[in-house]
């Protein structure tokens, strides 16, 4: 039985590495900034999901007692990845796209990034 | 009952909050039970101000596959996502803005649907029209747009409007 554990912790250990290198490959093999994006969002949630389940699979198997705080890494993870995310993707349309090369926004007048702009210039600060 | 609302604005987050610190202190003791229960009573009445209203929660057997569905799906995706990476030549790929019109009004469910949307398949949730009737979604690969756009609104989309409208 003990076996079978470590045979199963060891293969979670593994996919999360296969997972987090390819995470990180991406970064480098795809050239715009939005495709980037994708990878470290989405191919690190499985390669930091797999050390935890690990984790939580050792200390039930091998230790013996059950540890269940790996659940919460989790939990934050999901609610911050896309926030990051996000604060990327408004970076990048406003740095890089104009209301002309994004898709059209139905019955609104903008997208809300570009609304801003609009409405209020970036102040000046170099006034004083 | 009017005291007992007063008291517990938002038991979901009591509940929530409670649950939270239990696992953070890793115990299943009495100790940390009281003092989970004191920050889940203290904090939602604290910050009362800051959140008015309360989101109702319609469906929990819903609540319960959606939470299974999204999971299974960041499964697929990395492993999506991976492929792409790994051996699909970068020319080939096909990156696409797409416009999501959403059926969506309650702050909180655009907010879980932009989520699921970065969390699953080459898609990242970008931005939302100035009147937040409009979802604006990058896919890493979309040869087929409209494809990924019916497929968000028929997987998520819909279980969300059951769930909180």
């Amino acid at each position: 039985m003990q076996m079978f554990f470590e045979i199963l912790i060891a293969f979670f250990l593994s996919v999360s590495g296969i997972f987090g290198f390819v995470g990180s490959f991406g970064m480098i093999k795809l050239k715009d900034p939005m495709s980037r994006l994708h990878a470290p969002t989405k191919a690190t949630t499985l390669g930091v999901g797999g050390v935890l389940l690990a984790s939580i699979l050792h200390s039930f198997a091998i230790e013996g007692h059950l540890s269940l705080h790996e659940l919460l890494i989790t939990l934050f993870l999901f609610l911050t990845a896309p926030v990051t995310a996000l604060f990327i993707a408004k970076w990048h349309i406003h740095r890089h796209e104009s209301p002309e090369t994004l898709p059209p926004t139905g019955e609104d007048d903008s997208w809300a990034t570009h609304a801003v702009e609009q409405e209020e210039d970036v102040p000046d600060h170099t006034a004083t | 009952m009017k005291l007992l609302h007063r008291i517990f604005p938002h038991p979901h987050m009591s509940v929530l909050l409670t649950l939270v610190w239990m696992l953070l202190a890793n115990s299943l003791s009495l100790n940390s039970l009281v003092f989970g229960l004191f920050l889940g009573i203290v904090i939602p009445f604290v910050t009362q101000p800051y959140w008015p209203d309360r989101p109702k929660l319609r469906n929990w057997p819903m609540v319960v596959s959606y939470i299974l569905i999204v999971l299974w799906d960041i499964v697929v995706a990395n492993v999506t996502v991976a492929m792409i990476i790994l051996f699909k030549r970068d020319a080939d790929r096909q990156p696409n803005w797409i416009c999501v019109p959403l059926d969506l009004r309650s702050p909180e469910a655009i907010t879980v649907l932009a989520g699921t949307i970065t969390m699953t398949p080459g898609t990242v949730s970008a931005d939302l029209s100035s009147g937040g009737h409009n979802l604006l979604v990058h896919c890493l690969d979309a040869p087929d747009p409209e494809a990924v756009r019916d497929e968000i609104k028929q997987r998520y989309e819909r279980r969300l409007k059951e769930i909180f409208e």
